[in-house]
C-alpha cells in the first residue's frame, strides 16, 4: 500500500495567499449561513418561541443522536433570490437511534413554512437522496402548504412529493411524519402518506379544508379541532398513530419509531482502517486556488482526505492529467478519479472509462474530484477521435451503478462536468468548494467565442464591426458568466448539495459514503455500446 | 509450665465485615481452612465468598444471627472447625459463649471465660485495677437511695458520669452537671441499661473535662507470659465512639509510656490474661492517668499497632490459642515511625452523623505508600441498616506523624465510595485541622469542631459545575465510541453549526445544564449559560478526563452508575444525577368520564359516589359479546358520579362513571414516604446490635 508524501510548502507565498482568500470566501459564506439560520427573522422567531415551539434546527438537534454528525444539505438554496436563504426548509442526513436518515424540517418562521419553488426543489432532492441511498425519511412538518401567489410554479410539480413518499414506502424505505403544526390541504397528505405519523397535542392541525373552506364548500360549520386536531386524528380518524404531549414528546416518539424499524444497512460498511490522514486538513485552505488558472496538485488534496494518506495509484504513467487510484475514507473503500491538470485528453478519457469498469467489477464506490476545463479541442485531437474517447468515459460514468460522490475542487467546465459525474449524472451527493466554478466554459472563453462569432457574422454580411461595442459586450458577458459560474450561484439553484469548507471534505465524503452504504453497493451488469 | 500445642486446622470466624475478611486473610496466609457464618442480610457480602465454607446462621438482625452462640457452635460442628475467632463486638467478650466453645471442644480465640466474666463487669474490673495498684477515677456505687447517691456524687465532685456496669461503646453513659439532675439521670441510665444490656447496675465516676483516651495493647500467652505492645491514642470520638486512632500518642513520653505499660500489665497479670487485649486509660493532661476498662479481645484499631511493630496480631492470637509461647518479636517489641487509622463509616456528617445506607457502586483506594485498607465492602456491596456503620478502616504508616497524616489524607482524598454517603470528609477535615496537626486531640475534639463544619469541603457549586462538564464530555466520548455508524467522524460535527449539545445534571437538587460543542476540534463549553473561557479537554479513559479551565489542568474521575455520576478531582467530589434527555412520560391519567368500550349490559357496579378509589380498582363490569369487560379506575381518585345501574344496557361510548383527582389533603395522608422510613432506621439500629459491635 502506497502512502502519499506531501511536497507542500505551507510557508510559500502562493499558498498563504490562497489560504487567506479562502478564509475570506468562507467568511462570506458564513454570513449567508447566518441568514439561513435566522430563518424568518427575529420577529417571527420570537413569535414562534413565544408559542412554546422549537425552531426547525432545534427540532432536528433533539431528534438526532447526541454527538452524532448532521450533514445539512443545500443550506444556501434560494440565496440571492426573492426568497429567504435556505428556502424555508432544512434538509440533511443525520443519525437517529444509530440509523442514518434523511431529515426534512419545515421552517415555520418563514412565511409559515410555506413551500416556494426552491423549497419544493430542495424537498424533492432530499427525497431523491432517501430513495437512491435507501435512507429512512423523517419529516418534521409545520407548513402552511404552497406559497399561494407562486402556486403556478408549485402546484403541478409539487404533486410528485406525495407520489415519491408512497413510492419510498413501497421500496421498503420507512417514512415518518412528526406533525408540529399546520399541515393543511395538500400538506395533509404528508402524514397521510407516511408509514408513521405522530401529532403534537393541541398543535397539529391536519385537514384537507379548514373552517372557511368547508363553510364555502358545503355550508358546514366546524372548528379546527373537529376538522383536524391531533386528538381527533389520534382517537377518531386514525390519521395519527401517536398523540404526543408536546414537541419534545413527538421527537422522542419519532426516535422510538426509528429504533423499532429493525433497520439493517445493506452495504458492506467500512472495511478498512479509518485513521486520520498524515497531513493537516487545515492546509486544504491554501491548496484550493481562488484563481482557477493556478493548478491544484490533486495528490496533495488526496493526501489530506483519505485514510492514513494511503493511495494506490492505478495506471500512473498513462493519461497523467487524470489521477486514478484506490483509497478509503472513514474505512469505506473508494476509487478516486481526480483531475490533475485540467484538460482531459483521449488517454485520460480511456483511462477513466476503464477505471470506472474496474470499480463496478469490484463494487467499489467512486469519488470524483473535479477540476477540469473540459475535453481537449483542436484538429489533432478531433482527428484522433476525442469524441469517441470522451463518449466512452461518459458512457462508463452514466451506466456505472456503484455509488458516485462528486466534489468540485475548482473548475467544472464543458463536457468535463459530465464526464466527471456532474449533477446531471446523478451522483449520490455533489458538493463544491467555495472557489469552484461550473459553466459550459470559462467566462473569457465564452465571451471570446461570442465575439468571434459576431465578428464573423458582421464580416460575412459585410458590416463593419464595432470594436468598442465588442469590448463592452465581452465585459458584460464575462461578468454575467463569471457570476453564474460561481459556487454560490450554483448552490442557490440546487445544482449541488452544498458548498463545504475544504477542511470538512473528509468528513463530508465519509458521511456521504456511509449513507451510500445504506443501500446495496454493487456494480453495473452492463454498459451502452462503447464506440471503439 | 508446659502446654501441649494444639494446632488449629479449621477456623470459624464468628463475625462479619472487615474484621471477618481480616481474619480470613490470616487463615489463607497460614494455610488454615476457614468457615464464615452469615446472616440473611450478608449473603452477598465479600467475606462469605472469601471463606472456604460458609454457614447461614439466621436473620438479618444481629440478635437472630451473629449473637446466637449456639448457632455459631453448631456451624462449627457441622463444618468440622476446631476453633472460633469472634472478632470484636458480637460474642467476642461473652463469657457464656467462651464456655459454650470450651464445652464443645472448640478453641475460643480470646481469654478464658473466667477472665471475660471478671473483666466484663466494669465495676469488677475497676476493683481488680485498684487491687493491682492502678489508679482509677474516683467513683462510687449507686444505692438507689437518693440521699446516699447525692452524697456519693458530691464526694466525687460534679460533673459526674453515670455509667452502666455492663455498658460499652459509649452506650449507657451520661454526664450529670449538677446534683439537681442526678436522680433523673440515674433513673434514665438504669432503664437504658436494663433495656440495652439486661443489667441495670449503674455507677458514678468522676467526669474529666477534656481527657485523652489512651489505651495499651497487651498480649498474654498460655504460659503465663504477658507483654504490652505500646499505646494507642483514640481520643477523637463521636458519641463516645472512636473515629481516629494513632500511635504513638503525642501526649505520652517515654516515662509515661513505661508507667502506662506497667499499669496495663499489672491488671493483665492480676486476671491471668491470655490472648490479645486492650487496657484503656484516661489521661487528665496533668500527667495523671486513670484505668477505665479492659477490652478483652482484638481491637478495631489493632492495625495501628501492627503498622508500628510489624507484628500480625491475628496470627499471634492464633499461635497463642494453639498453645505456643509469645515469640521473641512480641516479647521485645520494637516500634517504628507513626501510624494513624481512621474509620470510614456510612454516616452523613452533614446530617448529624446519622447512618446512611445504599449500594457502594465503586470502592477503590488510591495506591499510596504506607497505606493499608481493611474493608468490609467491594464494588457493588449493599450497606444496609442492620449492623454497625463502619465499612472500612484506612491505616497510614510513615516515619513521622506528619508523613503518616499526609499519606492518610492523600488516600482519603482519592478514595472512591460511589453511591454511599460516608464520613470521609469529616475524617479529612480532622486530619487537615490545625488542632490535629498540633496534637490537640482530646475527647472533646468533635464538640469544638462540629462534624458538619469539618466535613465541609471547598468547591461547592463551582466544583459541581466543572464536574458536570467533565461528566458530560465523558458521556459524549462514550456515545461516540459506541456509535454504530460514523464513529470516527468528529463528535457532533455540523456543517451549519447552530445549537450546542446539551446534557443536564442535578447536584444537591440544583440543576446544572452543560452545553458544549467542538468546532474543528476546539471545545466550546457553557455551564448554566456561562461560557467557560479557554477550556480544553482530553479524555484519558472511560472514566478519566483531563480538563483545562482558566489555565489550570485537572484530572477528573467520573464513574457512571445508572443515572448517577460520581465525580472526583482535586477540587473535591460531586454526586451528579443525570437528567434524562427526554422527560419521562407519566402514565396517561385520563381524568373525567369513563365510557363503555362497546355496547353491552352492566352486570356489576362497584363504584360508589364520593368514595376514593385506587388506580386499577374495578368500577364497573360490563357483559358484551359473551365476555366480561372490567372498567378499572385509571388513577387514584374520587368517584364524582355513577351514571348507570346494574342491568342497564349501554351503548358504546356511553359515560358510565365520572372520576376526579382526590383533593390535595387526601394525597398528603397517603402511605408513609420512603423518607420517613429512612428516618426510622437509625433508631432501630442500636436495638439490632445490643452489645456494641464496634466499641474498642
Amino acid at each position: 500500500m502506497a502512502v502519499l508524501t506531501s511536497r507542500l510548502d505551507p510557508s510559500a507565498e502562493g499558498f498563504r495567499e490562497n489560504a487567506c482568500r479562502m478564509r475570506e470566501a468562507l467568511a462570506q459564506i458564513d454570513a449567508f449561513l447566518e441568514q439561513a439560520r435566522a430563518g424568518g427573522g427575529e420577529r417571527y422567531v420570537a413569535r414562534h418561541r413565544a408559542r412554546g415551539k422549537l425552531l426547525a434546527r432545534e427540532r432536528i438537534e433533539r431528534l438526532l443522536d447526541r454527538d452524532s454528525p448532521f450533514l445539512e444539505l443545500s443550506p444556501l438554496a434560494a440565496n440571492g433570490t426573492e426568497y429567504v436563504v435556505g428556502a424555508s426548509v432544512v434538509t440533511g442526513v443525520g443519525v437517529v437511534r444509530d440509523v442514518e436518515c434523511v431529515i426534512v424540517a419545515h421552517d415555520p418562521t418563514v412565511r409559515g413554512g410555506a413551500t416556494n419553488p426552491y423549497s419544493l426543489k430542495k424537498g424533492m432532492r432530499a427525497m431523491d437522496i432517501a430513495r437512491q441511498n435507501r435512507l429512512p425519511m423523517i419529516q418534521l412538518v409545520e407548513s402552511g402548504g404552497a406559497d399561494l401567489p407562486r402556486q403556478a410554479e408549485i402546484f403541478v410539480p409539487g404533486g410528485a412529493t406525495f407520489r415519491n413518499l408512497t413510492q419510498l414506502s413501497a421500496m421498503g424505505i420507512p417514512t415518518i411524519a412528526l406533525v408540529f403544526g399546520n399541515a393543511t390541504a395538500g400538506g395533509a397528505y404528508l402524514p397521510g402518506l407516511c408509514d408513521y405519523a405522530v401529532f403534537v397535542q393541541g398543535r397539529a392541525k391536519v385537514f384537507l379544508g379548514g373552517p372557511p373552506l368547508v363553510k364555502m364548500a358545503t355550508g358546514e360549520v366546524a372548528d379546527d379541532e373537529e376538522l383536524g386536531g391531533a386528538e381527533m386524528h389520534s382517537r377518531v380518524s386514525g390519521v395519527a398513530d401517536f398523540l404526543a404531549r408536546d414537541e419534545e414528546d413527538a421527537l422522542r416518539l419519532g426516535r422510538d419509531i426509528v429504533a423499532r424499524l429493525n433497520w439493517r444497512k445493506r452495504g458492506p460498511g467500512p472495511s478498512l482502517p479509518a485513521d486520520e490522514p498524515l497531513y493537516d486538513p487545515e492546509e486544504l485552505l491554501g491548496l484550493a486556488a481562488m484563481d482557477l488558472k493556478q493548478p491544484i496538485d490533486v495528490r496533495e488534496v488526496i493526501a489530506r482526505i483519505v485514510d492514513g494518506s494511503r493511495f494506490d495509484e492505478w495506471k500512473p504513467l498513462y493519461g497523467p492529467s487524470l489521477v486514478t487510484g484506490w483509497a478509503s475514507i472513514h474505512g469505506f473503500p473508494i476509487g478516486i478519479l481526480a483531475n490533475h491538470r485540467g484538460v482531459l485528453f483521449s488517454e485520460e478519457a480511456e483511462k477513466a472509462a476503464q477505471f470506472i469498469q474496474l470499480a463496478n467489477q469490484s463494487a467499489v464506490p467512486l469519488v470524483f474530484l473535479q477540476n477540469t476545463t473540459g475535453y481537449m479541442v483542436g484538429k489533432d485531437y478531433e482527428q484522433r477521435g476525442m469524441i469517441k474517447d470522451g463518449a466512452k468515459m461518459i458512457n462508463a460514468v452514466a451506466n456505472s451503478r456503484v455509488p458516485h460522490v462528486t466534489l468540485v475542487l475548482g473548475s467544472s467546465y464543458g463536457a468535463g462536468n459530465y464526464g466527471m459525474c456532474g449533477r446531471a449524472y446523478d451522483p449520490r451527493f455533489l458538493f463544491s468548494w467555495p472557489n469552484s466554478k461550473t459553466a459550459v466554459m470559462g467566462p473569457q472563453q465564452l465571451a471570446g467565442v461570442l465575439s468571434i462569432v459576431a465578428r464573423e457574422a458582421a464580416e460575412s454580411a459585410g458590416r463593419p464591426y464595432d470594436d468598442e461595442k465588442d469590448a463592452e459586450m465581452r465585459r458584460f458577458v464575462e461578468a454575467q458568466i463569471e457570476r453564474e459560474s460561481l459556487a454560490l450561484y450554483n448552490t442557490a439553484l440546487l445544482y449541488d448539495d452544498g458548498i463545504i469548507d475544504p477542511r470538512d471534505s473528509r468528513t463530508v465524503l465519509g458521511i456521504a459514503l456511509s449513507a451510500c452504504h445504506s443501500a446495496e453497493v454493487g456494480g453495473t451488469p452492463g454498459y451502452g455500446v462503447f464506440r471503439m | 509450665m508446659s502446654v501441649p500445642r494444639r494446632p488449629i486446622r479449621k477456623l470459624l470466624v464468628a463475625n462479619r465485615g472487615e474484621i471477618a475478611r481480616r481474619i480470613l486473610r490470616c487463615c489463607r496466609e497460614r494455610g488454615i481452612a476457614s468457615v464464615a457464618v452469615f446472616s440473611d442480610a450478608d449473603r452477598e457480602a465479600p467475606f462469605v465468598a472469601e471463606a472456604d465454607e460458609a454457614v447461614r446462621i439466621g436473620g438479618a438482625s444481629a440478635a437472630s444471627s451473629y449473637l446466637r452462640g449456639e448457632a455459631v457452635v453448631a456451624a462449627a460442628r457441622r463444618t468440622g472447625a476446631d476453633a472460633i475467632h469472634p472478632g470484636y463486638g458480637f460474642l467476642s467478650e461473652d463469657a457464656a459463649f467462651g464456655k459454650l466453645c470450651e464445652d464443645a471442644g472448640l478453641a475460643f480465640i480470646g481469654p478464658p471465660p473466667a477472665v471475660l466474666a471478671s473483666l466484663g463487669s466494669k465495676i469488677e474490673a475497676k476493683r481488680i485495677a485498684v487491687e493491682a495498684g492502678v489508679p482509677v477515677l474516683p467513683g462510687g456505687m449507686l444505692t438507689g437511695d437518693a440521699a446516699t447517691d447525692d452524697r456519693v456524687a458530691a464526694e466525687i465532685g460534679f460533673p459526674v458520669l453515670v455509667k452502666a456496669s455492663a455498658g460499652g461503646g459509649g452506650r449507657g453513659m451520661r454526664v450529670v452537671e449538677s446534683a439537681q439532675a442526678l436522680e433523673r439521670a440515674v433513673a434514665t441510665a438504669r432503664r437504658e441499661a436494663a433495656r440495652g444490656f439486661g443489667d441495670d447496675t449503674v455507677f458514678l465516676e468522676r467526669y474529666l473535662a477534656a481527657p485523652r483516651h489512651v489505651e495499651v495493647q497487651i498480649f498474654g500467652d498460655a504460659h503465663g507470659d504477658v507483654v504490652h505492645l505500646f499505646e494507642r491514642e483514640c481520643s477523637i470520638q463521636r458519641r463516645h465512639q472512636k473515629i481516629l486512632e494513632e500511635s504513638p500518642s503525642v501526649a505520652v513520653d517515654e516515662a509515661l509510656r513505661e508507667r502506662l505499660g506497667a499499669a496495663a500489665l499489672a491488671v493483665a497479670r492480676a486476671v491471668g490474661y491470655v490472648g490479645a487485649g486492650t487496657v484503656e486509660f484516661l489521661l487528665d493532661g496533668e500527667g495523671g492517668f486513670y484505668f477505665l476498662e479492659v477490652n478483652a479481645r482484638l481491637q478495631v484499631e489493632h492495625p495501628v499497632t501492627e503498622a508500628l511493630t510489624g507484628l500480625d496480631l491475628v496470627a499471634l492470637q492464633l499461635e497463642v490459642a494453639e498453645g505456643a509461647p509469645l515469640p521473641e518479636a512480641a516479647r521485645t517489641p520494637l516500634r517504628e515511625g507513626h501510624a494513624i487509622e481512621v474509620r470510614l463509616c456510612a454516616e452523613d456528617p452533614a446530617g448529624g452523623l446519622l447512618p446512611t445506607t445504599g449500594t457502594v457502586h465503586r470502592f477503590a483506594v488510591p495506591d499510596v505508600p504506607g497505606v493499608r485498607v481493611d474493608s468490609g465492602v467491594v464494588d457493588g456491596s449493599v450497606v444496609g441498616p442492620h449492623y454497625d456503620s463502619m465499612i472500612a478502616k484506612v491505616i497510614a504508616h510513615g516515619p513521622t506523624r506528619e508523613v503518616a497524616t499526609a499519606r492518610l489524607a492523600t488516600a482519603l482524598r482519592g478514595l472512591r465510595v460511589d453511591g454511599l454517603r460516608t464520613n470521609r470528609d469529616l475524617l479529612l477535615g480532622v486530619l487537615e485541622s490545625d488542632e490535629f496537626r498540633r496534637g490537640i486531640t482530646d475527647t472533646r475534639f468533635l464538640e469544638r469542631h462540629p462534624p458538619a463544619e469539618l466535613a465541609r469541603r471547598t468547591g461547592g457549586e463551582g466544583t459541581d459545575r466543572l464536574h458536570a462538564l467533565a461528566a458530560a464530555l465523558l458521556d459524549q466520548s462514550e456515545r461516540r465510541a459506541e456509535a454504530h455508524v460514523l464513529p470516527h467522524v468528529p463528535s457532533g460535527w455540523r456543517n451549519v453549526p447552530s445549537v450546542f449539545q446539551t446534557e443536564s445534571f442535578r447536584a444537591d437538587g440544583v440543576t446544572i445544564e452543560v452545553e458544549y460543542r467542538f468546532v474543528r476540534g476546539r471545545l466550546e463549553a457553557r455551564v448554566n449559560g456561562e461560557t467557560l473561557e479557554g477550556v480544553e479537554a482530553r479524555v484519558l479513559g472511560p472514566s478519566r478526563i483531563e480538563l483545562e479551565v482558566d489555565g489550570v489542568l485537572r484530572r477528573i474521575e467520573v464513574e457512571r452508575h445508572g443515572a448517577h455520576a460520581y465525580a472526583q478531582s482535586s477540587l473535591g467530589r460531586s454526586e451528579l444525577e443525570v437528567v434524562p434527555r427526554f422527560a419521562e412520560v407519566a402514565a396517561e391519567s385520563a381524568s373525567g368520564s369513563l365510557c363503555a368500550p362497546m355496547p353491552g349490559t352492566v352486570v356489576r357496579v362497584a363504584a360508589r359516589e364520593g368514595e376514593i378509589v385506587e388506580a386499577g380498582a374495578d368500577l364497573v363490569v360490563l357483559e358484551a359479546m359473551k365476555m366480561e369487560h372490567h372498567i378499572p379506575a385509571p388513577h387514584r381518585g374520587r368517584v364524582r358520579a355513577v351514571r348507570i345501574r346494574q342491568g342497564d344496557t349501554v351503548a358504546a361510548g356511553q359515560v358510565l362513571v365520572e372520576i376526579e383527582p382526590p383533593e390535595a389533603e387526601e394525597s398528603g395522608t397517603a402511605k408513609e414516604s420512603p423518607k420517613d422510613a429512612a428516618k426510622e432506621s437509625p433508631k432501630d439500629a442500636p436495638k439490632e446490635s445490643p452489645k456494641g459491635s464496634m466499641d474498642g
